[in-house]
């Protein structure tokens, strides 16, 4: 045993170094590779109909269970959302504006904004009101999860481009960042875009809220979000980087949007 | 990218004054002395100076790879315990509960655990000993007279039978050492553990220390299997015994198949939904795939210098128990 202990370390190497190799000598077959599918964008990961199914069901759980568990609803989006975005994704090419930002492919980041400019901007601007929604709810555009399950690089986009303009439909609604804003921005998108996350939301968000809140939903907010919903024009066809100037209200005009109740 | 960079090092090797050259190799590598008197480079990237390893089914330079692991078990840490039951469907806390009837603790005995982060083993083994020492309290009077008369028994300030036993916890995480404190706390087994940051190649530990070393789910993720072997060989005390509790390769090839997809398929989605990190879980269970089988880590420990090294699969070879002496 002690001339064990006393063998010279090259030969302790080549050891290792051989039974390591072997423990490398694996099957990599399509069920066990995880990554045999290639990486279509950063961040991207491949999964079969089971795994998102799976996925559907248990980020839908863990959803319903903890609400702030932003990244469960953004993985419900994704793995329900195909269809939905294939839709948004034809909307986008026949928009002549929609099509320029799938082209383009702007990112709403504080990257790529130039707050002092927009802080700057006159009183009743888009530009102003968005700042002026992000100071009051203290959030941020950088809080928004990437994509992952979308299993097409152009749909990721549209699904990344959608979660960086529920903000700024937060804007144009005149929505706070409360329970019931979240309801009322979600029951607009519902009717907007036709992802199962967004009816979900908008079908369970309700629960949550307590019963003047409920009552206001039901009454008036409720019907006037998917009212505006149904008649608007696709929000994600609009290229809000080049209209931070443009006065809110014209901005709602044109897309035909009513201000709030 | 191994072929064309040989010639390229080896110029950079045999004539460091050849001024910046741009080489797209693994981060890290420098032409340090060390170079060139190196023969026997351990390198799975033939040529590259700079040794590389597997990272899961990745292959990163070895400075690299702690990193990764750290930042992998700090994302990991609050959800652990979680992940464990859900993953295993709660046939963790066998394993580990026969881990520790197969050591058979003694009231007095010092243990070890490395990479025990979060404490299952070590609050297990305090629960043991304080159950084997009711069972030595109700022995009849002459052993117990046996046990306290004879001096070879007895350390000084400590009596018989009834000393207290100790375990370290060693982790090089610092978050798994938190949530394990904290539960530690929360069950009320606080005192006898001590709990330790430390690299397992390289144990903050004087020789001869520890009646017993385990390392349960960690040796995996350490980078130089052998030299965390060396550091428990050194610290335990002669008779010591090493106990490594470590997935390994599944005998039965249905089971095999069914157990490879329910690694790939269903556990990094688990990771996902519960823990909310789909990119840990896959680095775990591909970094199984490459780990040596039952028989290869039996003749790692025999490299090292431990004695009667076995092995006992578990649950049809999903996790084996390696177990070895310090003669």
């Amino acid at each position: 045993m002690f001339p064990r202990v006393a063998r010279p370390l090259p030969r302790l190497g080549n050891r290792h170094s051989t039974v390591i190799a072997n423990a490398c000598v694996k099957r990599r077959s399509k069920l066990t590779d995880s990554r045999y599918h290639e990486e279509l964008y950063p961040g991207h990961i491949p999964t079969s109909p089971i795994q998102k199914a799976l996925l559907a069901v248990g980020s839908g759980i863990a959803a319903l269970q903890d609400p702030y568990r932003h990244d469960m609803v953004a993985v419900l989006g994704e793995t329900t959302g195909h269809l939905a975005l294939l839709n948004l994704r034809d909307r986008m090419r026949n928009d002549p504006e929609g099509y320029r930002i799938l082209t383009e492919r702007p990112k709403i980041r504080l990257s790529t904004l130039d707050l002092e400019k927009m802080a700057s901007l006159p009183e009743g601007s888009f530009g102003r009101e968005y700042i002026r929604f992000l100071e009051d709810n203290h959030v941020t555009p950088d809080s928004r999860a990437h994509v992952k399950f979308v299993d097409n690089e152009e749909l990721s986009y549209v699904m990344q481009r959608y979660r960086e303009v529920h903000d700024l439909l937060h804007t144009l609604l005149g929505m706070p960042t409360n329970m019931l804003g979240e309801v009322a921005v979600k029951w607009f998108e519902a009717a907007q875009t036709g992802l199962p996350m967004c009816a979900l939301g908008a079908l369970l968000g309700p629960l949550r809220l307590n019963a003047r809140s409920l009552q206001s939903l039901v009454t008036s907010l409720g019907p006037w979000a998917v009212r505006n919903g149904l008649q608007a024009r696709c929000v994600l066809c609009v290229f809000y980087e080049r209209r931070w100037e443009q006065s809110l209200d014209d901005l709602r005009r044109e897309l035909n949007i009513q201000p709030p109740p | 990218m191994a072929a064309s960079v040989r010639p390229l090092l080896e110029r950079m090797i045999f004539r460091p004054s050849a001024g910046a050259v741009s080489v797209s190799v693994a981060d890290g590598w420098r032409p340090s002395p060390r170079c060139y008197a190196t023969a026997s480079c351990r390198s799975f990237s033939g040529g590259a100076a700079e040794k590389s390893t597997h990272f899961g089914f990745e292959t990163v330079p070895e400075s690299e790879k702690a990193k990764k692991v750290y930042t992998v078990f700090e994302n990991v840490a609050h959800k652990y315990d979680v992940m464990n039951d859900a993953m295993s469907l709660g046939i963790h806390r066998l394993w580990k509960d026969a881990l520790l009837r197969a050591a058979h603790p003694q009231p007095g005995a010092r243990l070890l655990d490395v990479a025990g982060g979060t404490g299952d083993i070590a609050f297990r083994f305090l629960e043991y000993v304080g159950s084997q020492k009711g069972r030595w309290a109700g022995r009849s009077s002459w052993w117990q007279d046996i046990c306290q008369k004879d001096p070879g028994n007895r350390e000084e300030g400590e009596e018989g039978p009834t000393r207290d036993s100790r375990v370290v916890v060693c982790d090089i995480n610092k978050e798994m050492l938190k949530v394990g404190r904290r539960k530690a706390r929360r069950t009320g087994l606080a005192d006898g553990v001590l709990w330790v940051a430390g690299d397992a190649e390289e144990l903050p530990f004087d020789d001869a220390q520890f009646d017993i070393y385990t390392i349960a789910f960690g040796l995996r993720n350490v980078t130089h299997v052998e030299l965390a072997l060396r550091e428990a060989l050194r610290v335990l005390k002669p008779g010591g015994r090493f106990m490594c509790l470590e997935f390994s390769r599944v005998t039965d090839p249905v089971l095999a198949r069914l157990y490879d997809a329910y690694s790939f398929q269903v556990i990094p989605l688990l990771g996902e939904v519960i823990a909310g990190d789909w990119k840990s879980y896959r680095y775990l269970v591909e970094s199984i795939r490459r780990f040596p089988a039952q028989e290869a880590l039996k003749e790692l420990l025999e490299d090292a210098g431990f004695c009667r090294v076995g092995y006992r699969n578990m649950s049809g070879g999903v996790v084996s128990l390696h177990s070895g002496f310090k003669l």
